[in-house]
C-alpha cells in the first residue's frame, strides 16, 4: 500500500448493521496487536474516531442504508476512502434490516410504533422528532448506493476471513479467499 | 452403433449412450454440470437454466437435450461459465434468500452453487418481492420466499408421492409453487413422510421440526463444493469485483 504516511490507514463504519462483523474483526484475537502495528484506524467505533481528517486507504462498511445518516455517512467514506470494503450480508445483500424491504414502510412502522402485540402507545403516535434520521423505503445494501470494491459476505464474516481481506489487501496481493472462507452465515 | 455415440465435451471425448441427456453423459465422465431443477429421481424439467453449456455455441440446457453422436460441447469455458453464474445472480435477487436467517444454510444447493461460483454479491439490483409464508400444515413449511420454481416438489409429489399436492400458479414474475385447494400445504393429502421436501434444493419446503440439527462446519457444504463428488471444483478465488 504506497502512500506518504507510514502505516495504512483504516477506517470502518457500521451502518444497518448489529456491529456483529465488528465484534468478528476483534475475534482476530491476538492479531489485534499485529493489526494495531499494520495500521493505523482513522474513523472507527475502534478508536472512538468520528470524524475524518486526512484520507484514508482502506474502508471497511458494514451494514446496508436503512436511512438518510447511513447513505450520508457511506458517501462519506467513498469520498475519503481509496478502496471500500463491503463487509457482512447487510452491506453485500441488505441482510436482517432488509426483511422489512417486502413490507411498504407505513406499515412497518404502524406494527413497531402503533398496532404491534407489545406496544403500548396511547398516542398512537409514530417518532417523528426532526434529530432522527428519515427511514428510506427500503434497505439498500451498499453497492446499490456507492461504488464498492470489494465484498466479502457473512453474518457475520469469520475473523479469519476478514484478517486475510485485510492482509491482502495491505500488502496489495490480489484478494482470493479458500472456498470455506465464503460463507452467507 | 448399439446405442454407444461419442460426445466432445470441453474438448474430451466422452462416450455416452443414445438417449442419455448431456447432463447424464458428463456425470457418467466424471464431468459436473451445475444444475438446480434436474434431480436423478425425477422427470427432466429444464427451468433454472443453470445447467446450461454451449452445443456448437449454442446455449441449451445440459438436463433436457439428448446427446447426439459428434455433439461438441463447451462446459467449462468462460462464457458458460458467464452465464451460468448470471443465472444464478439473477436467481438470488428474484426472491428473498436471507442465508444467515435460514434453516437451510450450509446445506442449500443454490447457496452451495454461489459458493461454487466465488459469488460475493450479485451484480444486480435485489427485488425484494412480496412473497407469502404456508405454515399451516402440522409438519410441512412453505416459504415462498425461498422458492426458485424448480418445480422439483411439483414433480416429487406427482412422481414419487403418487399425489398432485402442489403445482404451478401465476405466470412471469407471479408465478409461484401453489398447493392444491384453498387451504394451503394443510388442505392437501402432503405429509410429513412426502418426498416434496426432500428434493426441495432450497429452504422453500421444509420439514418441520429437522432445522439446526448440524452443527456449522459439519454441513454438506461447509468444507466441500457442490459437485465436488463428482469432479474438481472449478474455481475457488473470490471475484475482485
Amino acid at each position: 500500500m504506497a502512500g506518504k504516511h507510514t502505516r495504512p490507514r483504516v477506517a470502518t463504519c457500521s451502518l444497518a448493521g448489529c456491529f456483529g462483523c465488528h465484534m468478528s474483526l476483534l475475534d482476530i484475537d491476538e492479531r489485534i496487536f499485529e493489526l494495531a502495528e499494520l495500521v493505523e484506524f482513522a474513523r472507527s467505533p475502534i478508536v472512538d474516531k468520528k470524524r475524518f481528517d486526512r484520507r484514508v486507504d482502506i474502508g471497511l462498511i458494514e451494514g446496508g442504508c436503512c436511512n438518510e445518516e447511513n447513505v450520508a455517512t457511506l458517501r462519506e467514506f467513498r469520498r475519503h476512502c481509496e478502496i471500500l470494503v463491503s463487509i457482512g450480508d447487510c452491506a453485500t445483500a441488505g441482510g436482517v434490516p432488509a426483511l422489512r424491504n417486502d413490507i411498504p414502510l407505513a406499515e412497518c412502522l404502524a406494527e413497531a410504533y402503533v398496532g404491534g402485540p407489545t406496544v403500548h402507545n396511547p398516542g398512537g403516535r409514530i417518532p417523528d422528532d426532526p434529530e432522527l434520521p428519515l427511514l428510506l423505503d427500503k434497505v439498500y445494501p451498499a453497492h446499490e448506493v456507492v461504488r464498492i470494491d470489494y465484498f466479502l459476505p457473512g453474518c457475520p464474516p469469520s475473523a479469519e476471513a476478514l484478517w486475510q481481506t485485510l492482509v491482502a489487501l495491505l500488502e496489495g496481493r490480489p484478494l482470493e479467499l479458500p472456498y470455506e472462507l465464503i460463507k452467507y452465515d | 452403433m448399439n446405442g454407444r455415440l461419442t460426445i466432445t465435451v470441453d474438448g474430451r471425448r466422452i462416450e455416452a449412450r443414445a438417449g442419455q441427456t448431456i447432463l447424464e453423459a458428463c456425470q457418467d465422465a466424471g464431468v459436473y454440470v451445475p444444475r438446480l431443477c434436474a434431480h436423478p429421481k425425477l422427470s427432466v424439467y429444464g427451468s433454472c437454466r443453470v445447467c446450461t453449456c454451449l452445443v456448437g455455441g449454442r446455449a441449451t440446457a445440459a438436463c433436457v437435450q439428448p446427446v447426439q453422436p459428434g455433439m461438441v460441447i463447451e462446459n467449462d469455458s468462460d462464457r458458460v461459465l458467464e452465464i451460468r453464474r448470471t443465472i444464478i445472480e439473477m436467481l438470488f435477487v428474484e426472491g428473498n434468500h436471507f442465508c444467515m436467517v435460514c434453516e437451510k444454510s450450509g446445506d442449500c444447493e443454490l447457496q452451495a452453487l454461489a459458493y461454487r461460483f466465488g459469488i460475493t454479491h450479485p451484480r444486480f439490483p435485489y427485488m425484494f418481492p412480496e412473497r407469502p409464508i404456508d405454515a399451516g400444515h402440522p409438519e410441512l413449511l412453505l416459504d415462498h420466499d425461498r422458492c426458485v420454481l424448480c418445480g422439483r416438489c411439483v414433480r416429487a409429489s406427482a412422481e414419487l408421492d403418487g399425489k398432485s399436492a402442489l403445482g404451478f400458479a401465476g405466470r412471469g414474475l407471479r408465478r409461484r409453487i401453489e398447493a392444491d385447494g384453498p387451504r394451503g400445504l394443510a388442505g392437501t393429502d402432503a405429509t410429513g413422510d412426502d418426498t416434496i421436501a426432500e428434493v426441495c434444493p432450497v429452504g422453500a419446503l421444509l420439514r418441520k421440526g429437522t432445522a439446526y440439527r448440524t452443527p456449522y462446519g459439519r454441513r454438506r457444504y461447509d468444507h466441500e463444493p457442490i459437485g465436488g463428488d463428482i469432479d474438481a471444483p472449478c474455481g475457488e478465488a473470490q471475484e475482485d469485483r
